[in-house]
């Protein structure tokens, strides 16, 4: 005999066609499960972003493998390899044409603080122009602390006052 | 006698002023601004040595005169040989030399990069921008008295420069240039380390004063 005390997920049948929650964790559900990158591949740190996207280890196991070329249409921007000072301000005007909300990670040593490049012809670090959220150490990082960056900016983003911030704007 | 040798014996009974040039691998001539478009002309067209290899610049020091030399690196595809030419720029404020674009279309983005990095003008250049730094960038990189870790500069962008304040800054070089110790040793002993920590951002590097 089957207890009915084993119900623990939503049932139609009680409920009927509505759903309680709060608004925060319906919208950061759903803003969390498909963040669509955009790839600002500048150095060697793209091909293990490329590799992250591949098969082997396989972004779309967290929602993130639409690669979006236009930043109309991303949601986070993986900064991927050395920023010099000639392209901060490409870098810069790509983020500015991300529609809201947008996030930024800084992926290896070079976006995150310059690197090993101390030289006249690199920013020391992409968060002088832009916002970084998450900062990924290695040069360049395995695929798995790309995915771990990407798993602790889907936990910042879950702890987002997302409702109140869209009141507030609209 | 190799074909480059030979090359430059030619050279030199063509160009009186050409004079053999210290080198420790391939034979070597000095000449005069004005003779290089010609002497170049007649190495491609002549002697074989139709490849552009590389071109160059060296600056000797702030004080040296001639300061600033261009190198041309030649490579004959039919004898597989290379031979190397040297000018020195006769102006040490104002460098400048002949362009040899009309020979090879391949020195256009050279000679740009040597104007780019030393500021030496080539006469004749069809498009003499900067192309690794920014148009507007106001300093010649490579020249001994710029420091590796830069000086302050502006954005090119004055849109993101009023959004983010931002700005070129010399790099924290922390008792850097970190280099390899060449020779046989084992990794722990030949790793990259800082050579001379008596300088640093903070410090001024011996004999350079204000350098950063």
């Amino acid at each position: 005999m089957v207890s009915t005390s084993t119900e623990l997920a939503y049932n139609s049948k009680i409920e009927g066609d509505v759903i309680v929650s709060r608004a925060d964790a319906v919208i950061n559900w759903v803003r969390t499960n498909s963040m669509w990158p955009m790839p600002m591949g500048l150095a060697c740190c793209a091909i293990e972003l490329m590799a992250t996207a591949a098969s082997r280890f396989d972004i779309a196991r967290f929602g993130a493998e639409v690669m979006r070329f236009s930043p109309r249409q991303s949601d986070v921007m993986i900064v991927a390899g050395t920023v010099t000072y000639k392209m901060a301000s490409s870098l810069r005007r790509i983020y500015d044409q991300m529609g809201d909300p947008k996030w930024v990670i800084a992926m290896g040593a070079c976006a995150s603080t310059g690197g090993m490049y101390r030289s006249y012809a690199v920013l020391q670090g992409v968060d002088r122009i832009v916002p970084v959220d998450v900062y990924v150490s290695g040069c360049p990082p395995r695929p798995e602390a790309l995915l771990d960056a990407l798993i602790l900016l889907q936990n910042k983003v879950k702890r987002e006052p997302s409702a109140r911030k869209l009141l507030h704007s609209a | 006698m190799s074909a480059s040798a030979d090359a430059t014996v030619a050279l030199k009974s063509r160009f009186p002023k050409a004079s053999d040039r210290a080198s420790l691998d391939y034979p070597a001539l000095n000449l005069p601004p004005a003779d290089v478009p010609a002497a170049l002309g007649a190495l491609r067209a002549e002697l074989g040595f139709d490849f552009l290899a590389d071109l160059t610049a060296v600056d000797g020091s702030m004080t040296a005169s001639p300061r600033f030399t261009v190198i041309y690196h030649l490579y004959s595809t039919t004898a597989h040989d290379y031979v190397r030419i040297a000018s020195d720029c006769a102006d040490d404020a104002a460098p400048e030399m002949p362009t040899v674009t009309g020979l090879w279309p391949a020195a256009d983005w050279h000679e740009r990069e040597v104007y780019d990095m030393f500021g030496i003008r080539f006469a004749g250049h069809p498009d003499l921008r900067r192309i690794l730094m920014w148009d507007g960038y106001p300093h010649f990189p490579l020249r001994k008295e710029f420091p590796l870790a830069g000086i302050d500069a502006t954005l090119p962008d004055p849109e993101v420069v009023a959004e983010t304040h931002a700005s070129v800054k010399p790099a924290p070089m922390a008792g850097g240039p970190f280099v390899a110790t060449p020779g046989r040793m084992n990794l722990g002993e030949s790793e990259p380390r800082a050579k001379d920590e008596s300088w640093s951002e903070r410090r001024e590097k011996p004999g350079q004063p204000g350098a950063i």
